[in-house]
C-alpha cells in the first residue's frame, strides 16, 4: 500500500490507480445491442461498444484525450459561465446540476491543440451539460474562438453534441446562431478550413448554424443528426419514424455529410485533412503580408 | 394583455400575412418562383416589388388566408426548397444592388420527413452565415410568428421591426412546456417565461422598433415610410462598414 495515497488530494494519479481497479467490477450495458462491457474494456475502446459498434456519448475531455497530442491542448475561456439573465424558473439550479454532473462550466469546451502534429482551434460540446444545449456561454465560446481562430489563421475543429437552443434563455440563445454564423462565415471568407464531426445526438439549433457550415463534415457511426427531434417529427406527421431516419448513415445517403468515420480514425483522417489544408492556408498568409 | 394572449393575437386567422403587406406596403411586385435546385415551396413568395420607384427584393413567408390557401401554404412552415428559394433571391439581389426585405410569420420550419431528407437545417444554416455577408442592405419586419430557426433563417438583418402584436421565440410556448414540465397546461406559463412579445424584444435589443398596429392601414403605412427613410441610406453605405454593423449588431448578444 502507497501511504502516500492518505495524504494526497484526490483525482491525481494514484486515485486514478485506485479508480481503475474499483473499476474493473463494473459493467456497463451497451443501449444498442444490450452487451455487458466491463468497463475497463469500454474505455480502452474508446467507448465503443465492443460487441456491435456503439459508439457511447462521451466527454468533452474524454475526446480532447482521444484527438489531440498529449499536452498540446490550452483551454480558452474556460471561466465563462451562464446567468439566469430572463429569470426563467428552475433555471438557475439547472445549471448547478449540470456543473456537478459534468464537471464543466458549460456545454463546450474550446481551446488550441495539435492533431497529428497540425496546430488547431478546437471545440467539443458536452452531452452531459443540459444535452449540450446552446445559450449565450456556448454561442460566446464558439464566436470567439473562430475570431481568434481567423487573428491566428488557424483550422478549426469542432465536435458537436447538443439537442439545440437553450430554452431557458429564450431568445437570446435563437441570437446565438446569427452570432457563431456570422463568426464562421468571417473564419471561412479568410481561406481557413472549419471540420466538424457531428456526434450523437446534433439537432436544432446547432445543426441549423455551425454544424452544418463546416468545409468538410464528418459524422460518427450511427449518429442522430437533424434538425427537427425525431420526437416532433412524430407528432408532426402521425407516423412512426422509418428504421434509421435521421441516423449519420441516412445523411450520407442523402448528401449532408461528406464521410463517417468511426472514433478510432478520427484522430488519423482529422490529421490528414489538416494536412491537406496547411499549404493553402500557408499561400492565403503570405498573400495577405502583402503591402496594400 | 398576458404573454398568451400576444401569442393568440400573433397567430390568429383574421391577422394580415404576408401577401397583404407585400400589397400594400410597395408600388409593384413581380412573383418569382423556385429554387432551381429541387421546387417551388409555396410557403415562401419572394420577388421584386418597387417602393418609389427604387426596385427591392421583398420575401415573405405565407402563412394562407382560408383553409384551402393554408393548406396549399403549409400553413407558413417553409420546407428546404423555401430556404433556399429566399436565398436565391437575396443573391439575385446582391447581384443586381437590390435592399432585401424580408416579412417573417411562421411558427417554425417544416417538421416533416422530406424537409429532413433535404436538409432543413442545412438550408437554415445556409441562409444565416450568407445573409451575414449578403453585401446588400437587409430588412426584416416580424409580422406574426417568428418561430425559432425558421424566422431567424430570413431575419439575419440590418434592422429588424416588429409588429405590436407579433412575437419572436426559440421554441413555441406548447412546445417549451411540454418538454421543461411535461405538461402541455402550463403553456401560459411558459409563454410568460420565454419572454416573447413585441415588447420583450425591444427591452432585449433584439429589435429596433415596434410598429403599432391597431389601424392596420397606418401600420402599413408606416413601414413604407420607414423603409423610405431607412433604406437609402443603408445603401449608400460602403460595404464594410454595413456588414461590420451587422456582425456587430448579433456580436453584442
Amino acid at each position: 500500500m502507497n501511504l502516500m495515497g492518505l495524504f494526497r488530494s484526490p483525482q491525481n494519479e494514484l486515485e486514478k490507480g485506485g479508480k481503475e481497479a474499483e473499476d474493473a467490477g463494473i459493467r456497463n450495458s451497451c443501449p444498442r445491442c444490450g452487451v455487458q462491457l466491463p468497463l475497463s474494456d469500454l474505455q480502452e475502446n474508446m467507448n465503443v461498444c465492443t460487441a456491435c459498434g456503439y459508439h457511447f456519448r462521451i466527454t468533452p475531455r474524454e475526446r480532447i484525450a482521444y484527438i489531440t497530442g498529449e499536452g498540446s491542448f490550452k483551454e480558452l475561456d474556460g471561466e465563462l459561465m451562464s446567468r439566469d439573465v430572463l429569470d426563467f424558473p428552475g433555471y438557475d439550479q439547472k445549471l448547478r446540476n449540470a456543473r456537478l454532473s459534468s464537471r464543466e462550466k458549460d456545454a463546450v469546451v474550446c481551446g488550441t491543440a495539435e492533431i497529428g502534429g497540425c496546430p488547431c482551434a478546437l471545440f467539443v460540446m458536452d452531452p452531459n451539460f443540459m444535452m449540450g444545449s446552446m445559450g449565450a456561454v456556448v454561442g460566446e465560446k464558439i464566436t470567439r474562438l473562430f475570431e481568434s481562430a481567423t487573428e491566428r489563421r488557424l483550422p478549426v475543429v469542432g465536435f458537436t453534441v447538443s439537442g439545440g437552443a437553450r430554452m431557458q434563455e429564450g431568445i437570446l440563445s435563437l441570437m446565438q446562431m446569427a452570432k457563431t454564423s456570422a463568426a464562421v462565415r468571417r473564419h471561412s471568407d479568410a481561406g481557413l478550413l472549419y471540420l466538424t464531426i457531428l456526434t450523437d445526438p446534433t439537432l436544432g439549433g446547432v445543426t441549423a448554424s455551425f454544424a452544418m457550415d463546416g468545409d468538410i463534415i464528418i459524422a460518427e457511426p450511427g449518429a442522430t443528426i437533424g434538425f427537427a427531434g425525431p420526437r416532433v417529427i412524430e407528432q408532426t406527421i402521425r407516423k412512426k419514424l422509418p428504421q434509421g431516419f435521421q441516423t449519420a448513415e441516412f445523411l450520407l445517403e442523402h448528401g449532408f455529410v461528406d464521410l463517417i468515420v468511426p472514433r478510432h480514425e478520427q484522430k488519423e483522417t482529422i490529421a490528414s485533412l489538416l494536412k491537406l489544408h496547411r499549404q493553402g492556408a500557408a499561400q492565403e498568409e503570405k498573400k495577405g503580408d502583402e503591402p496594400q | 394583455m398576458s404573454a398568451y394572449d400576444k401569442v393568440m393575437l400573433a397567430r390568429s386567422k383574421g391577422r394580415p400575412t404576408g401577401t397583404s403587406f407585400i400589397e400594400n406596403v410597395f408600388d409593384s411586385f413581380i412573383e418569382l418562383h423556385g429554387d432551381r435546385r429541387f421546387g417551388d415551396d409555396p410557403a415562401v413568395v419572394g420577388g421584386i416589388a418597387t417602393l418609389d420607384d427604387i426596385p427591392v427584393t421583398v420575401i415573405a413567408i405565407e402563412k394562407g388566408i382560408d383553409t384551402k390557401e393554408r393548406l396549399k401554404r403549409n400553413f407558413g412552415m417553409p420546407n428546404p426548397e423555401g430556404y433556399r428559394k429566399a436565398l436565391r433571391l437575396m443573391k439575385q439581389a446582391e447581384k443586381f444592388r437590390r435592399p432585401v426585405v424580408c416579412l417573417v410569420d411562421t411558427s417554425g420550419a417544416y417538421c416533416g420527413l422530406g424537409a429532413e431528407e433535404r436538409g432543413q437545417g442545412q438550408a437554415i444554416a445556409e441562409n444565416l452565415t450568407e445573409l451575414s455577408a449578403l453585401t446588400v442592405p437587409v430588412v426584416s419586419i416580424l409580422i406574426g410568428e417568428g418561430g425559432s430557426g425558421g424566422a431567424l433563417a430570413l431575419a439575419l438583418a440590418d434592422r429588424i421591426w416588429i409588429l405590436e402584436n407579433a412575437i419572436y421565440s426559440v421554441i413555441s410556448p406548447e412546445g417549451c412546456a411540454s418538454i421543461l414540465w411535461k405538461d402541455a397546461k402550463r403553456v401560459k406559463d411558459a409563454a410568460e417565461c420565454l419572454k416573447l412579445t413585441a415588447q420583450d424584444m425591444q427591452e432585449l435589443g433584439v429589435v429596433e422598433q415596434v410598429i403599432p398596429e391597431e389601424d392596420i392601414s397606418a401600420a402599413y403605412a408606416q413601414i413604407r415610410s420607414m423603409l423610405s427613410e431607412e433604406l437609402p441610406g443603408l445603401m449608400s453605405l460602403p460595404v464594410k462598414e454595413l456588414l461590420g454593423a451587422r456582425y456587430e449588431r448579433f456580436r453584442r448578444f
